[in-house]
């Protein structure tokens, strides 16, 4: 009798606890084989793009925080930045490493979630119970100075909204010091764990050219040998001051991928030091009252003052005709964002260049021919957040 | 090619007749060229060895309805080797379909994807070309500048039938989309009473 091949379908989500979020994940199976894998995204999926264009530059910064909503600031950085290109605004140097510091920050907050539940996925529960102690930490830093813990809503096009509070960056400057130990004890944890190698090493391999045709970027195209940084290659803000190294991994597997983001973390406190020692004092926003609020101070006062804080929190500014493409170097890869501006107060286009889009949508390609099993593992080690896939 | 300049010069002679115009704006070279030289210009830009765009960033599509060609199609391209980035755009008709580059770049699948779903623009010899972002079964093309803001279906859960159900919006205020252009410069009644 000859044998029949049955291949089974197998919802994978959209509730399932290791897929980070929303992702509905058609798998074929064939025994415990994956033949296809299909992502059904979307889910989440709330028109970030057709509200952008539908409310002023002040008021879309806060759509940012909800997109990848683990590094919040990262990704309001790049719709500064594109602002300020097109507006031609200086920002102050006080301002530039203040953003520096809390896109650092980001990045350690996401990429602790991403190595912590990345082991949570294969087996182990610590990482993650002390993880999440630090990132506490980190969104109290978070919140001391923009007043939310996720939703930021803290840089601005020429600057950002407040200066630190007092003692804030003696704060960050102590975690510093003690950081890179827990760094230390996740590792001791799971670098040469037999379990955690054995369910990442050879998994999920993405070659070097498969990696630049699926437009990967960050941790991913690192993780396969490329070494391409947008902090370093195309420095914006305070980065071309800075001294850190660009870990880049050698076999592109999920395991390779982990030890990247440990390293980045390193880096990251290495960067945040240097900015807490060299930053000066000074404005921390730019003092043109057409695109920056006058101190609360003033308005009680100057009658210009007033004018401007009216005019801003009505019409807003006011982004003469262009089209621009910003990037920034987010923990998940290169966020973008292509802004069309048409002399209005409201952005006429913009789209938002989200990278986990382009890294879930090779789940096809990464995971065939692997187990089961092997889902949760690559699917963790691609670092996906839901906010940014479906906007 | 390192320089921006030198390589807006050599992309313009390389590709004379398939180039309508090309500047240097914000550090990016934007090229603008005709809808059915897309192929050869996207492929020219990958593999030339002066050029090396090896990476897909981006394709989306802008809507301008009140062109006769209504939308802008734009791709963003990124070479690591020369650290340089190009934008590509032109106009087509809404009815025109557009050939895609899923062959040049295997990246483009979600993205055209995305464009068709967001913007109805069709694509050939696309794989696999389904919505991706909008709910199942839904109806119309949401970035498009004539698609209302509030949706036109919203959904709940009904207690009288236990499950989920599809109904027009209902809102208790409508969405309001206030005119703050500044009246020094005179509001669009004004202006309307300068021009006659």
């Amino acid at each position: 009798m000859a044998k029949e091949k049955k291949t089974l379908n197998l919802n994978f989500g959209p509730q399932h606890p290791a897929a980070h979020g929303v992702l509905r994940l058609i798998l074929q199976l064939d025994g415990e084989v994956v033949e296809k894998a299909d992502p059904h995204i979307g889910l989440l999926h709330r028109g970030t793009e057709k509200l952008i264009e539908n409310k002023t530059y002040i008021q879309a910064v806060p759509y940012f925080d909800r997109l990848d909503y683990v590094a919040p600031m990262n990704q309001e950085h790049a719709f500064a930045l594109a602002i300020e290109k097109i507006l031609k605004i200086k920002v102050p140097t006080r301002a530039k490493y203040i953003r520096v510091i809390f896109c650092e920050i980001g990045r350690i907050l996401s990429h602790i979630l991403n190595v912590t539940t990345q082991a949570m996925d294969v087996g182990a529960l610590t990482p993650t119970l002390w993880g999440f102690e630090e990132r506490e930490k980190l969104m109290g830093f978070y919140e001391r100075v923009s007043g939310s813990r996720l939703h930021a809503n803290y840089f601005r096009a020429g600057g950002v909204h407040k200066d630190l509070p007092s003692g804030l960056d003696s704060d960050i400057g102590e975690f510093c010091e003690k950081f890179p130990k827990i760094i230390d004890d996740l590792e001791t944890l799971l670098t040469d764990n037999r379990i955690f190698k054995q369910r990442n090493v050879d998994i999920g391999i993405v070659s070097k050219q498969d990696a630049l045709d699926y437009s990967f970027s960050g941790v991913m195209l690192r993780g396969s040998g490329v070494a391409w940084d947008l902090r370093r290659s195309q420095p914006y803000d305070c980065y071309d001051d800075l001294e850190f190294k660009i870990p880049v991994g050698k076999n592109g597997d999920c395991y390779d991928r982990y030890l990247c983001r440990i390293e980045e973390m390193r880096e990251s406190v290495k960067i945040i030091k240097q900015c807490l020692t060299n930053i000066p004092k000074g404005p921390i926003k730019t003092e043109d009252g057409k695109i920056s609020p006058p101190p609360k101070k003033e308005l009680k006062q100057s009658m210009e003052a007033l004018i401007h804080h009216f005019k801003l929190f009505t019409e807003g500014y006011r982004v003469e005709k262009d089209e621009i493409y910003t990037a920034v170097e987010a923990p998940k890869g290169e966020f973008g964002v292509y802004l069309i501006s048409d002399g209005s107060s409201k952005p006429y286009k913009c789209k938002i260049r989200a990278p986990g889009f382009t890294h879930l949508q090779a789940m096809d390609y990464l995971i065939k021919g692997h187990m089961l099993a092997d889902v949760p593992a690559v699917l963790g080690s691609m670092d996906i957040v839901f906010g940014e896939v479906d906007r | 090619m390192k320089n921006l300049e030198d390589l807006e010069k050599f992309i313009n002679s390389e590709l004379t007749s398939k180039i309508n115009n090309s500047s240097i704006r914000h550090d990016n070279i934007y090229i603008n060229i005709d809808h059915d030289e897309l192929i050869d210009v996207i492929s020219f830009l990958k593999i030339n060895k002066e050029t090396k765009f090896r990476q897909l960033i981006e394709i989306t599509a802008v809507d301008y309805p009140e062109n006769e060609n209504r939308f802008k199609m734009v791709y963003l391209l990124l070479s690591h080797e020369y650290n340089q980035r190009i934008i590509i755009d032109y106009s087509i008709k809404e009815k025109e379909v557009i050939s895609s580059i899923t062959s040049i770049f295997p990246a483009a699948n979600w993205m055209e994807r995305e464009v068709f779903d967001m913007y109805g623009l069709n694509f050939k010899n696309h794989p696999d070309l389904r919505r991706i972002l909008t709910d199942y079964g839904f109806e119309g093309h949401p970035l498009r500048k004539d698609f209302p803001l509030t949706g036109h279906n919203e959904v709940r859960y009904s207690e009288e039938q236990k499950k989920v159900i599809y109904e027009p919006v209902k809102l208790e205020q409508n969405y309001r989309n206030f005119d703050y252009e500044s009246p020094w410069e005179g509001t669009k009644y004004i202006k309307e009473i300068k021009k006659s």
